[in-house]
């Protein structure tokens, strides 16, 4: 293959790259431990679920305390865990690959344990009954220090992780200079990028205030600001969440189904657009709190539309590529190409549906942006509704896919169960839209979210049917996520060997990256990094000024 | 950069449409008066039943047909739990937490804010017709949070 035709893939080198195997134990026993928090949040989703259809599963859980200390479990587990333990394992495998060099046993090792000294804490703190303070942990709810230790921990996990991608790349740099990075490596790197300036605020909130706090020797902390702090990342995590999955969008998906990714260069731009505008976004969390100017919220709407942009651009991308692929495949006339496409592959069948649901996460996350819309919304069932179609479907169900591909390929295993894995993604599909369905119209009704309606005080007439709904759909997902976790079982235990893909399923572009010209501008990580910067501070520079020095008022309270 | 024609064509619909979004947005609530909960001062949450106007809390009517409610919450209950206002009045409600962080729902209104220990939350909303709403705390407070309901009745 030609050097001219080899820069159209988004890897260096489109001939392959194996890794050795202690390499590939390391990243699956990574992601071993995402799925298994996954499993120990869905069980809990279940008992949500039917919990707002008015049944009462809690006491068959044994060990479990109330619905409460279930809720925190699904949150931290789902969210936090699964999650960012996939990024863990996933951005450094691509980056590597996409550089054509191996990964750094190191940072595996150093990723991997920290990981697992994260979950013994928090899992000590939450099943103890320590820690029943939800995944937003808002003071002064107060848990044990451990609890606090444990999430900060997880934080740590990711910052080794990023420091294995820079380190890669500055590698790489050194000895290619001036060439261009190729785009799988690019798109994932700045993805952690992102995460790192994010997370300063739960950072300075939880090592500056609650750690000390929790610990006896800050006698009080302040509400208000530990509340900010919290959403300062709050809004930008939920793109290290997304990022991830838009990756394997753009990147991976368009070869699994004989498709191009269209653009390079407006790859690059996305998610140049996602470091930007992620973070100075956090007030649309804080619409309804006290203590804000109203001036700064709009500001933050503003720029929460602007964010709303890259993933606009994004739907055009995918389903072009996807198109492609179909025509590639013999798919004729204005839609006869989406009958051509992969259907019959798990991995691509779980994206696509996972796609088609953030249609209606993304539209729902605009009202909630939509200002004083908010207020008919907030903090109402119609919030899970719309995450579950962003975090919970589209990204999860995304992660899923994957896994269909990439636990065969560490394994060196053929998946088992094809066929079945690709009813599993269908059924966890049809529940997750009739469990927002059903959180959707409740919220409008005034249902609140986070509230054990089996021993509430009060109701409505209105919520039956929603609640009845989010019973039955969270009920279906359940079975989707217990049919996910039999076939990786199954496929690490029955898989036929030596059957697995030998390399991992990267696109090539129709547009690729150029040389020279305003286009390789695109690649200073640094620059773009201080422009997000700047643009944090205009964003959030007002609030603590005027603000600031913090108020310690109150002492914490352990009311669970 | 090179783009292909039906990308830009989409790129630039996309830009419009979340433009015409935002004005709408900006419209209602400049132009139309409508506000989110703002700064509106701070008070002691260990000291605040010795602070007015939080030391009084109940109904008040401060004009013809205006209204203020002073509403303290606490894990888990609201103070007053039942508030009465004739319909078509204009009811400012004026409320705060003494402990942890609650969240101040009135169903099928706007009237949604959370209450932060050390801050005020303030809003303002015109009940046009008779009915029973609930009150209800949409931010979990500990264990009895879905006990912390109150009702408002609009005669
Ligand atoms: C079987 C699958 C699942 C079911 C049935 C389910 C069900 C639910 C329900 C009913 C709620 C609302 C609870 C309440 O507000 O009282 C909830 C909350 C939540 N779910 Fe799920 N869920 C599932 C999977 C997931 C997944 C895969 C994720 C993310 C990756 C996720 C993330 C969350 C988060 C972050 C919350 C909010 C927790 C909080 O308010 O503190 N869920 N879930
Ligand atoms: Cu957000
Ligand atoms: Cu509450």
């Amino acid at each position: 293959m030609s050097v001219a035709e080899s820069t159209r893939a988004v890897v260096l080198d489109p001939a392959g790259y194996q890794f050795p195997e202690n390499q590939r134990r390391l990243i699956r026993w990574t992601l071993y431990i995402g799925y298994f928090a996954l499993a120990a949040g869905v069980a809990h989703g279940f008992a949500q679920g039917l919990s707002y259809a008015n049944i009462d599963v809690l006491r068959y859980f044994p060990g479990l305390r109330d619905y409460y200390q279930g809720l925190t479990a699904h949150g931290v587990a789902n969210a936090l865990f699964f999650t960012f333990t996939f990024s863990n394992a996933f951005l450094p495998l691509l980056t590597a690959r996409a550089l054509g060099r191996p990964m750094i046993t190191g940072f595996l090792h150093a990723t991997l344990w920290t990981l697992v000294a994260a979950n013994i804490t928090v899992i000590w703190a939450v099943t103890t009954g320590r820690a029943t303070v939800l995944f937003t942990a808002y003071a002064p709810l107060q848990a044990h220090w451990a609890y606090y230790l444990g999430l900060v921990l997880l934080v740590v996990s990711t910052y080794i992780a990023s420091a294995h991608l820079y380190v890669m790349l500055a590698r790489w740099r050194k000895e290619h200079p001036g060439e261009r990075i190729p785009l799988l490596a690019f798109i994932s790197v700045i993805s952690y990028v992102m995460w790192d300036l994010a997370s300063v605020g739960i950072a300075v909130s939880f090592i500056g205030f609650l750690l000390p706090w929790s610990l006896g020797i800050l006698e009080r902390t302040d509400p208000l600001l530990n509340r900010t702090l919290f959403w300062f990342t709050g809004h930008a995590i939920v793109y290290a969440w997304l990022l991830p999955a838009y990756i394997s969008w753009y990147a991976l998906v368009p070869r699994q189904t004989n498709g191009k990714l269209v653009s390079d260069p407006l790859t690059r731009v996305v998610f140049i657009m996602f470091l930007l505008l992620s973070i100075p976004t956090g007030f649309h969390h804080q619409y309804t709190d006290p203590g804000i100017s109203t001036n700064l919220k709009m500001f933050h709407a503003v720029l929460t539309f602007g964010v709303f942009y890259p993933s606009l651009a994004t739907a055009f991308s995918v389903v072009a590529a996807m198109e492609i692929g179909g025509r590639r495949n013999g798919g004729g006339g204005l839609l006869g190409w989406i009958r051509k496409l992969r259907w019959d592959d798990p991995s691509f069948t779980a994206q696509v549906l996972a796609m088609i649901t953030f249609v209606l996460g993304g539209i729902t996350g605009l009202i909630n942006a939509s200002y004083l819309v908010n207020q008919i919304v907030h903090n109402t069932a119609w919030i899970p509704g719309h995450f579950h179609m962003t975090v919970g479907s589209a990204v999860a169900l995304t992660l899923m896919g994957v896994a269909y591909w990439i636990i065969p390929y560490l394994t060196d295993r053929k998946l088992w169960g094809r066929k079945f894995a690709v009813a599993q993604s269908w059924i966890y599909t049809i529940g997750v839209l009739i469990m927002a369905r059903g959180l959707i119209s409740g919220g409008l009704e005034g249902m609140p979210r986070r509230t054990f309606r089996v021993a509430a005080n009060y109701g409505r007439d209105s919520w039956e049917l929603a609640g009845a709904l989010t019973g039955i759909g969270g009920t279906l997902m359940t079975v989707g996520a217990v049919m996910f976790f039999i076939v990786i079982v199954m496929t690490i235990v029955a898989g036929k060997k030596g059957e697995g893909p030998k390399d991992i399923p990267f696109a090539e572009t129709l547009i690729p990256a150029s040389r020279d010209g305003w286009d390789a501008k695109l690649d200073r990580l640094r620059l773009w990094t201080i422009a997000a910067v700047v643009l944090v501070l205009i964003a959030y520079a007002p609030f603590f000024i005027t603000y600031l020095p913090a108020r310690l008022i109150s002492p914490g309270y352990n009311f669970f | 950069m090179r783009v292909h024609q039906y990308e830009k064509a989409f790129l630039w619909l996309g830009a419009i449409m979340l433009v015409a979004f935002m004005i709408a947005l900006l419209v209602t609530s400049v132009a139309m008066g409508i506000h989110l909960p703002g700064r509106a001062g701070e008070v002691d949450p260990l000291s605040i039943n010795s602070i007015e106007p939080f030391n009084n809390p109940g109904v008040r009517e401060v004009g013809p047909g205006r209204y203020e409610v002073v509403l303290l919450g606490s894990a888990w209950s609201w103070n007053p739990s039942e508030i009465r206002v004739p319909a078509g009045s204009e009811v400012t409600f004026l409320a705060a937490s003494t402990d942890v962080i609650h969240g101040l729902h009135i169903d099928r209104t706007r009237v949604n804010m959370m209450l932060i220990p050390g801050q005020i939350s303030r809003n303002t909303y015109r009940f046009e017709r008779p009915g029973e709403h609930l009150l209800i705390c949409h931010e979990y407070c500990g264990a009895g949070h879905h006990l912390m309901s109150g009702k408002v009745i609009v005669e």
